[in-house]
């Protein structure tokens, strides 16, 4: 399906991500890396490390609904995409960025902006094989 | 006090990440679709939130230390390795299957669709496959 270009949006949208970001430096002194928050708070070692990373998420996953407070509408979901292809990609997902020490998050938006050797591996490496699995999926597989 | 900042640092990614159009799969694969129904909104969002990081970052760490105590908790590591550049491209592929990562998952997942719920609930699972794999060499802070 076709979506539609949204340019001032996105870019206005990525400010505040990097707002987020800039902020949990500045409190906490820690990277915004989604697959180290989330990780760290299931597997947490102590109390410390848990609960700002649950008061982070419990913030994270507030903001649909405070924009639905103000605007009236639920931020869009489409999934075009079989509940069995959800789960294979969310593990494949969790495996890569575990053993790849990060995501979008982490190593594009934290690791780019501080020029991390590894991240600008990374962040390429990801980007290259989403399109290739995007291509391949819908255009020889016909998905 | 540190933990109301980091709820409110969570609501700001979160508006940021809901706004941008990132937490939507369909714009996600369309993204990567670059020779389909491409929709190139979200190089908007890591531009956005790059020029944010980029600068914010350099005037944090003018600091001595975080608001909150402690340090400054940004990864030095350089090695490019099997499990950066393995794990970089695992990612990606499951990315490109799932159209969620985990920092558009979390707060998507405040719109209460089960699709997210079921993805997170992979990527989880995806993670303790990582641990049982090598449950050694955890150790790495994700950047």
């Amino acid at each position: 399906m076709e979506t539609a270009f949204t340019p001032v949006l996105s870019f206005g949208g990525g400010l505040a991500i990097g707002l987020g970001a800039v902020l949990l430096m500045l409190g906490l002194g820690r990277i915004f890396g989604a697959t180290g928050i989330l990780s760290g708070a299931v597997f947490f070692e102590n109390r410390e490390e848990l609960s700002w990373r649950l008061a982070l998420m419990v913030g994270m996953i507030l903001a649909p609904g405070l924009i639905f407070v103000t605007t009236g509408e639920m931020p869009a979901i489409n999934v075009p995409i079989s509940p069995a292809m959800i789960v294979v990609g969310g593990v494949i997902v969790g495996l890569g960025a575990s053993l790849g020490s990060g995501c979008t998050s982490g190593h594009g938006v934290c690791g780019l902006s501080r020029l991390s050797v590894r991240s600008l591996v990374a962040v390429p490496t990801f980007m290259a094989t989403a399109a290739i699995t995007v291509f391949v999926i819908r255009h020889v597989l016909g998905g | 006090m540190k933990l109301l900042f980091a709820l409110v640092t969570g609501i700001v990614f979160g508006t940021g990440i809901a706004i941008s159009g990132m937490m939507d799969p369909a714009k996600v694969l369309n993204f990567f679709d670059l020779v389909g129904t491409w929709d190139s909104s979200l190089a908007f969002v890591m531009g956005g939130a790059l020029v944010v990081t980029f600068v914010g970052y350099r005037l944090v760490w003018r600091r001595d230390a975080p608001l909150f105590g402690g340090r400054f908790q940004v990864p030095t590591g350089t090695e490019i390795d099997g499990k950066l550049v393995g794990g970089s491209a695992l990612f990606g592929i499951g990315w490109g299957i799932a159209g969620f990562c985990p920092g558009a998952a979390i707060p998507a997942l405040g719109t209460g669709r089960w699709e997210v719920a079921l993805f997170l609930v992979a990527v989880v699972a995806g993670f303790g496959l990582r641990r049982l794999l090598a449950p050694i060499a955890r150790n790495k802070v994700a950047p």
